[in-house]
C-alpha cells in the first residue's frame, strides 16, 4: 500500500518570515500540513495548535515501573527467594535499597522516553520518512500545504502574499 | 527568536555567520580528507589503544599476578584509573544537563563534545574494575539474572554492585541524550551527502523531517532526560565514594566523601574538556564558535569547583584531628608525610593552587595558560586519587603487613591504553559527526552571534 501525498510548499529565508506567513495561513483558515525548520522555532507551537507534548507524563510512569521492579524485585530476592545476612544488617535492609532503586527508576524512565519519542514521531534506523526539501536541515524553513486540503492556486496565492523565497509543487510518499 | 539581550554579552558565535555559514563550517570536518595534524594525534593513539591491548591480554593469560598488587594493597593504578575516569566523564552531563536547565548558552559550542568525551570516558573506566576481576569471562556474574548457581543472587546491599547500577545506568542515559541530540545533525550531513554516505547517514539519523511537532517532542525530551541526568550524574560519583566511605579504613571511611567526589569530578571533566576542546578547535579551526568566552566560562567552574575541593582537603584535615581518634589522624599525618608524602605534595599544588590563578581574568583568557593548566589539573586529580588508594593501603592497621607499591609495566600500559582507547574513539567520533551541536548553534546565533550582540545589537533588529 503505497500512500502518496501532493505537496506545494513555501521556503523562506528566516523564521521570522516563516512565523508571519503561519500567522496569516491561520488568519486566512488554510489547513497547514506542516512546518519544517533547521530547528526548534520558540513560538511555532501554539500558532499551529500543536498540543503540549505528554512525553514527561510517560516517563513518569516509566520512571515508576522502574521503581518498582528494583524495590520490590531485591524485597522479593532478599527476604523471599535466597534470605542471606550481610554485615549484620536485616534481610529487608530498605536504605541499601535506595541506590540501586534510584539509579532504575533514571534507566527505565530515560530508555522508555526516547522508545517513546521515537515511536510516536515515526522514526527508527533505517527509517525513510520524507525529505521536503534537502535545505531544510540547513538554513531554509518551509512551510507545507497538502493539495486534498487546500486548494493549489489558494497555496500559492496565499504564499506568494508572503515573504516567501521559493515555491514548489512535490509528490512525495505519506 | 531575538529575546533582549544585554548589551554586556559577549557573543558566543563569531565571523557574522549565517545559517548556512554554520552549516558549511561544523560539517566540513566530515566531508574533507582528514588534515596532517589529524592522522599525527591518529597514528599515537591507535598505538597506544594496541600497546594497552596487549597489556590486556597478557593480564588475562597471565593473570592479576603480572601487576604489582600485593596482600596490603590490593587496590592500585586500576582503580585509581577507574575512579580518574569516572570522575572525567561527569563534565559532559554537566555541561549538557545542568547548564541545560540553567539555560547558560555557552553550552552549545561545547555540549557536544563533552557528551561523547563522557561515553568514552565511561568506556575506559568501566574498564579497568572488569579487568580487575581476573577472571574476566565471568563479568556478567555481577548483574542479578537467574543463574545455575542455585539460583545465588549478587549482594544488593555492597557499594561496589551500586556502581554496576549506577555506572550503567549513566552510560546508557548519556549514550540516549547524545545520540538524540545528535540525530538533526545526522540529518544535516545527510540532506548534502551523496551515494553510500547518503545512505550511511540515513540509516543513522532515524528518518528525521525537522517537523514542528517531532521538534516540540525533541525539545522535551532533551530537557526531560537533563532533568533526570541531573541527580544521576550527583548519584554516580556520589556511589563512586561509597566504594570507599562505607568501608572501615581510617581516611576512606569520611561522610565529606560524596560531595568531595562529586566536586572532584566536575573539576576533572572540565579540565579534561578544556585539553580536548583547546586541541580540536584549533585542529579543527572552530576558534569562531569556540570562543574566548566559552574558555572563560569553563575556567570559571574550574575555579569554583577546585575551590570547593580545596576547603574539603583542608576539613578533611580538620576533621580527622577534631574528631580526636588517633589513627585517623596518622592516617592524614602519614598521607602528607609518609612514603607517598610526593603524591600528597602534587595534589595539593595541582588541585588547591593552580585553580587559583583563574581569579585574574588575564589568565582566564589567555588559551596557552589555559591548556597547560589543564593538563596540570589532569594530573592532579589523578594523584588525588592515587592519594587516596595508594597510601591508605600502604599503612593499614598491622605494621608488619606495611608495603610499598609501584606499578609493573602491565599496569602503565593498561592506562596508557584507555589513553589510545579515548583518543581513538574522539578523533573517529570528529570524523564521522559535527563535534559543534549545529541545530542548537543556529538556535542561539540570533540571540548570540557576534552581529546580533554588544554595539551591534541595535543594527541588526
Amino acid at each position: 500500500m503505497k500512500k502518496r501525498k501532493d505537496v506545494v510548499y513555501g521556503i523562506y529565508n528566516d523564521e521570522h518570515d516563516l512565523l508571519n506567513a503561519v500567522r496569516s495561513a491561520k488568519d486566512k483558515g488554510l489547513e497547514i500540513m506542516d512546518v519544517y525548520s533547521p530547528f526548534p522555532v520558540h513560538g511555532l507551537d501554539p500558532l499551529l495548535g500543536l498540543k503540549e507534548s505528554r512525553l514527561h507524563i510517560a516517563g513518569f510512569f516509566y520512571g515508576m515501573i522502574g521503581t518498582l521492579t528494583a524495590f520490590l524485585g531485591m524485597t522479593w530476592i532478599f527476604t523471599k527467594d535466597w534470605p542471606i545476612i550481610f554485615g549484620g544488617k536485616p534481610y529487608w535492609a530498605v536504605p541499601s535499597f535506595i541506590p540501586i532503586t534510584f539509579e532504575l527508576t533514571v534507566l527505565f524512565s530515560a530508555i522508555g522516553m526516547t522508545i517513546s519519542f521515537y515511536v510516536v514521531s515515526g522514526m527508527g534506523f533505517g527509517v525513510d520518512n520524507f525529505v521536503l526539501d534537502e535545505r531544510i536541515s540547513d538554513d531554509k524553513f518551509c512551510l507545507a500545504f497538502d493539495k486534498e486540503e487546500v486548494e493549489v492556486s489558494d497555496a500559492k496565492e496565499f504564499l506568494e502574499s508572503t515573504n516567501v523565497e521559493e515555491i514548489h509543487e512535490k509528490v512525495v510518499k505519506a | 527568536m531575538s529575546a533582549p539581550v544585554s548589551s554586556i554579552r559577549e557573543p558566543l558565535v563569531l565571523g557574522h555567520k549565517t545559517y548556512h555559514d554554520i552549516t558549511e563550517n561544523l560539517v566540513a570536518p566530515t566531508e574533507k580528507a582528514p588534515p596532517l595534524s589529524w592522522i599525527a594525534i591518529f597514528i599515537p593513539a591507535v598505538a597506544l589503544l594496541g600497546l594497552g591491548t596487549f597489556a590486556a591480554v597478557w593480564t588475562i593469560y597471565g593473570g592479576i599476578g603480572t601487576w604489582n598488587l600485593n596482600r596490603t594493597i590490593n587496590w592500585g593504578w586500576d582503580i585509581t584509573n577507574f575512579v580518574w575516569w569516572i570522575g572525567i566523564g561527569h563534565a559532559g552531563t554537566l555541561i549538557s544537563a545542568i547548564l541545560l536547565l540553567f539555560r547558560q548558552k555557552w553550552r552549545t559550542g561545547v555540549n557536544r563534545a563533552a557528551e561523547a568525551m563522557t561515553i568514552f570516558a565511561v568506556m575506559c573506566a568501566g574498564f579497568f574494575p572488569i579487568i580487575h576481576m581476573g577472571r574476566v569471562w565471568n563479568a556478567m556474574f555481577i548483574f542479578p539474572y537467574p543463574n545455575t548457581r542455585g539460583s545465588l543472587w549478587v549482594n544488593f546491599n555492597s557499594a561496589l554492585l551500586w556502581d554496576v547500577f549506577a555506572i550503567s545506568t549513566y552510560f546508557t542515559v548519556s549514550l540516549l541524550f547524545w545520540y538524540t541530540g545528535l540525530v538533526p545533525d545526522l540529518a544535516t550531513i545527510r540532506d548534502r551527502a551523496k551515494g553510500l554516505r547518503k545512505k550511511l547517514y540515513s540509516f543513522f539519523a532515524l528518518g528525521w523531517t525537522g517537523a514542528a511537532k517531532h521538534w516540540q517532542r525533541w525539545e522535551y525530551l532533551s530537557l526531560v532526560l537533563a532533568g533526570l541526568a541531573t541527580p544521576l550524574v550527583l548519584s554516580v560519583h556520589t556511589i563512586v565514594s561509597f566504594d570507599f566511605a562505607t568501608s572501615m579504613i581510617p581516611g576512606w571511611h569520611t561522610t565529606i566523601f560524596p560531595p568531595y567526589f562529586v566536586a572532584g569530578a566536575v573539576f576533572s571533566g572540565f579540565a579534561m574538556v578544556l585539553t580536548l576542546m583547546l586541541i580540536a578547535r584549533k585542529v579543527l579551526h572552530l576558534e569562531q564558535y569556540i570562543t574566548i568566552a566559552h574558555i572563560e566560562s569553563m575556567n570559571k567552574v574550574i575555579l569554583t569547583t577546585g575551590s570547593i575541593v580545596g576547603v574539603a582537603y583542608i576539613t578533611e584535615l580538620f576533621i580527622s584531628w577534631y574528631s580526636g581518634y588517633i589513627y585517623e589522624q596518622w592516617a592524614f599525618f602519614n598521607r602528607a608525610f609518609g612514603i607517598y608524602w610526593w603524591s600528597y605534595f602534587g595534589m595539593m599544588t595541582a588541585n588547591v593552587v593552580s585553580p587559583q590563578f583563574f581569579w585574574s581574568k588575564k589568565l582566564r583568557r589567555n588559551v596557552t595558560f589555559t591548556f597547560f593548566l589543564s593538563i596540570f589539573i589532569n594530573v592532579g586529580m589523578w594523584f588525588e586519587r592515587f592519594v587516596i588508594i595508594a597510601t591508605t593501603l600502604a599503612r593499614d592497621f598491622l605494621p608488619s603487613s606495611w608495603s610499598y607499591y609501584s606499578p609493573s609495566w602491565v599496569e602503565v600500559s593498561l592506562y596508557l591504553g584507555t589513553f589510545g582507547l579515548f583518543f581513538t574513539l574522539f578523533l573517529i567520533f570528529v570524523r564521522v559527526a559535527p563535534v559543534v551541536a549545529i541545530a542548537e548553534v543556529k538556535h542561539i546565533l540570533k540571540s548570540a552571534g557576534d552581529q546580533y550582540v554588544g554595539e551591534n545589537a541595535t543594527k541588526n533588529h
